[in-house]
């Protein structure tokens, strides 16, 4: 009975050590996807080359999904937003050129406290935008 | 029988525990989704004006500045402004309600202090003629949005704005900016 007892109280430090021994610095340059998987589920790319005119059909497109504009740089090529509803959802959208005839717009997005690493979100979002732009959005290899 | 109260609360704290490591919250389904109701707000936010790009923008600024915004960011090229104020946040009803409470209970209960509004303008060319500004058509934008802080210091709101009334006022504002600007007042 007694030895019963030790193990359960080992078992419950353990746990305890798993919930909190990662040192929250790690956050810094923590993500869960491997890097080539991440940018595979955030970029799409479109037949176009107006960069512009897709910086801003994507802030059209923000505005419609009922975020805010936090940021726009038209030189750099990106755009940012939050959206408010209970939860914060905070996305950034950077488009550059790919080729002489593509564009490729990437996506990253942060709700709450954690990063959108699932890749539906990202699907919803780039319907709404091909839709917007009535162009396909073409996945990258 | 100590024993056994003994694991039943070593066991209830390992179930807490479980709970505490697993419970990252993930993003709901229907965040970037668009819906009818996001159709909805687009027409409630946005309205139409015959003048080009440049003029709107500058005449939305104005109208921002008229109502206590600070511009926070701005991108002509793209036809942005972003603008944010802080205010109160106080409502009457909330502290009636807490001073009740608190006469009758003795506990002081936070109560809403002040709210963060942000807002963000877009504009859009419609139609551009380089010759006469009032032949342009230009679509403009906008979306409020706020975060209300209590006097313990907690967020106790985050949400968009979707009142009609809000937008309607602010386009008839924009719409009196234009026109002060056409005569230079």
């Amino acid at each position: 009975m007694k030895r019963k007892q030790v193990l359960m109280v080992a078992l419950l430090i353990a746990l305890i050590m798993l919930v909190s021994c990662a040192p929250s610095t790690k956050q810094v340059l923590a993500t869960k996807e491997s890097q080539v998987k991440l940018r595979a589920i955030q970029t799409r790319a479109f037949d176009t080359t107006e960069k512009e005119k897709m910086l801003r059909t994507v802030i059209a497109t923000l505005q419609d999904l009922g975020f805010v504009v936090d940021k726009g740089d038209a030189t750099l090529g990106t755009v940012s937003g939050t959206k408010l509803d209970r939860y914060a959802l905070r996305m950034t959208v950077s488009v550059r050129p790919r080729g002489e005839t593509q564009l490729l717009v990437r996506a990253n997005a942060q709700y709450n406290i954690t990063a959108v690493e699932e890749p539906e979100p990202y699907q919803q979002f780039f319907d709404a935008l091909s839709k917007a732009i009535f162009l396909t959005a073409h996945q990258v290899d | 029988m100590k024993n056994s109260t003994f694991f039943r609360c070593v066991l209830y704290f390992m179930v807490f525990l479980f709970f505490f490591a697993g419970c990252a919250q993930t993003i709901p389904k229907e965040a970037l989704q668009l819906s009818k109701e996001n159709l909805e707000n687009r027409q409630l936010q946005t309205r139409r004006f015959d003048t080009n790009e440049e003029t709107l923008l500058s005449a939305s600024a104005a109208v921002l500045q008229d109502l206590g915004f600070n511009i926070t960011e701005s991108e002509t090229e793209l036809g942005v402004i972003v603008c944010s104020k802080q205010r109160e946040a106080k409502s009457a009803g909330q502290l009636v309600g807490a001073i009740f409470l608190a006469a009758l209970t003795g506990v002081v209960t936070p109560i809403d202090k002040e709210q963060l509004i942000r807002a963000s303008l877009v504009t859009n060319p419609i139609h551009i003629d380089e010759t006469e500004k009032s032949k342009c058509q230009t679509a403009v934008r906008i979306t409020f949005q706020r975060i209300v802080i209590n006097t313990d210091g907690d967020v106790t709101r985050r949400e968009c704005i979707n009142e009609a009334k809000i937008y309607q006022e602010f386009f008839d504002k924009l719409a009196q900016s234009l026109f002060l600007e056409a005569h230079e007042i």
